[in-house]
């Protein structure tokens, strides 16, 4: 008979085993992207590995740290998939590097690499980027405009000149002009290429409920996430019908579905307590929709995240579970 | 008036903030952020500096040196003024409260040199800002200071642990932070022009 000591872990629990798992459900939407937009995504996505694990190696070597070990974690491949895939699909490919750099090399390593950095790095690199360059940021493919696929790569490497016209805002900034042109609205509401937003949007809903089921992420964070969302934006709908977008445009449009199970899920920059993971992500939730339909920028999910991430140690420190048996202070 | 008013308030605290924006008070942002305690404090020593010395800057600008034409003087007498302030604030709080002097004794002096203090009321001239927009300005902006003040501690106390590079551990890895602080502050950029 053989006795092993503990820990008696069955599952492998490795960061390899996590990544793998959150790459793959992110592959249903990257899919419907590619369908339905363009095969623009895909180039941005192999810019964007090869970019991660270039820059990833660069920076493990210069402060000697295990090669392999790091590199095939997985790690910077899922920031590099994050970054691409909020990235517009027609982002010229130094765009896609620059953030990319940015987000391995100073919001990543200069902290100390894996498990220690204090900022979202996809989200750092999506700010820094619309910060710089809020014209190629905001250059998504108009509804109903079908750019061909090579005509996408072209414009992403740079070998077509780009054009104006077959480019729009995002349907969340061209309603936002609108109603502040006292427009208001009527109508389906416009989401972005047609209908094919939406349907991205539930493909990385069943990827994240897949992630669920998986217990690689739990329900506190989508939960709270989309809870607040849709609340905030249900009530403002209710109060004034013609001047807010109903809470499904909210949930389905932009990046609320992507940012409610892929990005605030970050378990490395996101709060780590049961109740603070419920305070950070309804502080995400209500702020991204503060910042998407009062504020200056097209979508407010990086932002919110980044500011929540300020937030995080103090949401911690004072969440933090009693501790079993012990008395309140 | 009342959202006004509010415009202000949420400008002064989010959209302008005075470290992350405006980017005036750095020395006491990256001096006293170490650790949360006294992050606290001096928030609150500031907070309360601040607020007295828009009013009392406010006050003299309008009724000292604009009816005598002496504007020229202005960053001069409001340096005077602000210094004359902590210290006031400093005797009176040590007679009164000595518990509240032995938690903000320390910070009080070094709030003289905190440029914020003298920005804001500057700045107040410069948006032409009457007595109780002055006020609500002053007190936005110190509120602001001081929650990134705390927020910034939290973070540094957590940033203690990590695996910084050699060459990036203490101010520069905090300057390399405050940084991405102000890029995620950007995001609130707008939110005071919403009509």
């Amino acid at each position: 008979m053989e006795f092993s000591t503990s820990p008696y872990l069955l599952k492998d629990t490795s960061v390899r085993r996590v990544m793998t798992q959150v790459l793959l459900a992110l592959v249903p939407g990257i899919v419907a992207y590619a369908l339905l937009i363009g095969p623009g995504i895909l180039a941005q996505i192999a810019i964007a590995t090869l970019t991660a694990l270039a820059a990833e190696a660069a920076m493990l070597r210069l402060r000697d740290k295990p090669l392999a070990l790091f590199l095939g974690d997985g790690s910077a491949v899922v920031t590099a998939w994050l970054v691409a895939i909020t990235f517009p699909p027609v982002a010229p490919w130094w765009l896609t590097v620059v953030g990319v750099l940015f987000a391995i090399v100073v919001a990543k390593h200069l902290y100390g690499g894996l498990g220690q950095n204090p900022f979202n790095p996809a989200m750092i690199a999506f700010a820094v980027c619309i910060v710089s360059f809020p014209a190629l940021m905001s250059q998504w493919p108009g509804p109903g405009s079908h750019l061909a696929p090579a005509q996408q790569l072209d414009w992403i490497f740079g070998l077509a000149p780009r054009l104006d016209g077959m480019t729009s805002a995002t349907p969340l900034d061209a309603l936002k002009t609108a109603l502040r042109a006292d427009e208001g609205h009527s109508g389906p509401l416009p989401f972005l290429a047609g209908n094919a937003q939406a349907v991205i949007a539930l493909c990385y809903l069943a990827g994240g409920l897949f992630l669920v089921w998986r217990k690689i992420i739990t329900w506190h964070i989508p939960t709270a996430f989309l809870g607040a969302m849709g609340l905030l934006a249900g009530l403002l709908w209710l109060w004034q019908p013609a001047g807010f977008a109903n809470p499904v445009f909210h949930l389905l449009g932009g990046g609320a579905m992507l940012g409610a199970f892929f990005i605030a899920t970050d378990p490395v920059s996101g709060a780590t307590t049961p109740r603070g993971k419920l305070i950070f992500a309804a502080g995400v939730g209500l702020l991204a929709y503060i910042i998407r339909v009062f504020g200056g920028y097209p979508d407010g999910i990086a932002f919110a995240v980044l500011i929540m991430n300020i937030c995080v140690p103090l949401i911690d420190m004072y969440t933090q579970p009693k501790v079993f048996g012990m008395k309140d202070q | 008036m009342i959202s006004h008013y509010l415009f202000i308030v949420i400008g002064a605290v989010l959209v302008n903030n005075v470290v992350l924006v405006k980017i005036l008070g750095l020395c006491p942002f990256m001096g006293v952020s170490k650790k949360l305690e006294t992050a606290f404090g001096m928030g609150a020593a500031t907070t309360f500096v601040l607020t007295v010395a828009t009013g009392a800057s406010y006050i003299i600008d309008h009724y000292l040196l604009m009816p005598f034409g002496l504007e020229y003087l202005r960053t001069l007498s409001f340096i005077v003024t602000i210094a004359a302030i902590v210290q006031l604030t400093e005797m009176v709080i040590q007679k009164t409260s000595p518990v509240l002097h032995q938690v903000l004794g320390i910070y009080l002096p070094l709030i003289t040199t905190n440029c914020a203090v003298l920005g804001v009321p500057l700045l107040n001239v410069a948006n032409h800002y009457d007595f109780v927009e002055s006020l609500l300005f002053g007190m936005g902006s110190a509120v602001g200071f001081s929650l990134v003040l705390v927020l910034f501690a939290g973070i540094r106390e957590r940033i203690e642990g990590a695996d910084v590079p050699v060459h990036f551990r203490g101010v520069a890895i905090a300057m390399v932070t405050a940084g991405l602080m102000s890029l995620a502050f950007m995001g609130f950029s707008g939110l005071d022009k919403y009509q």
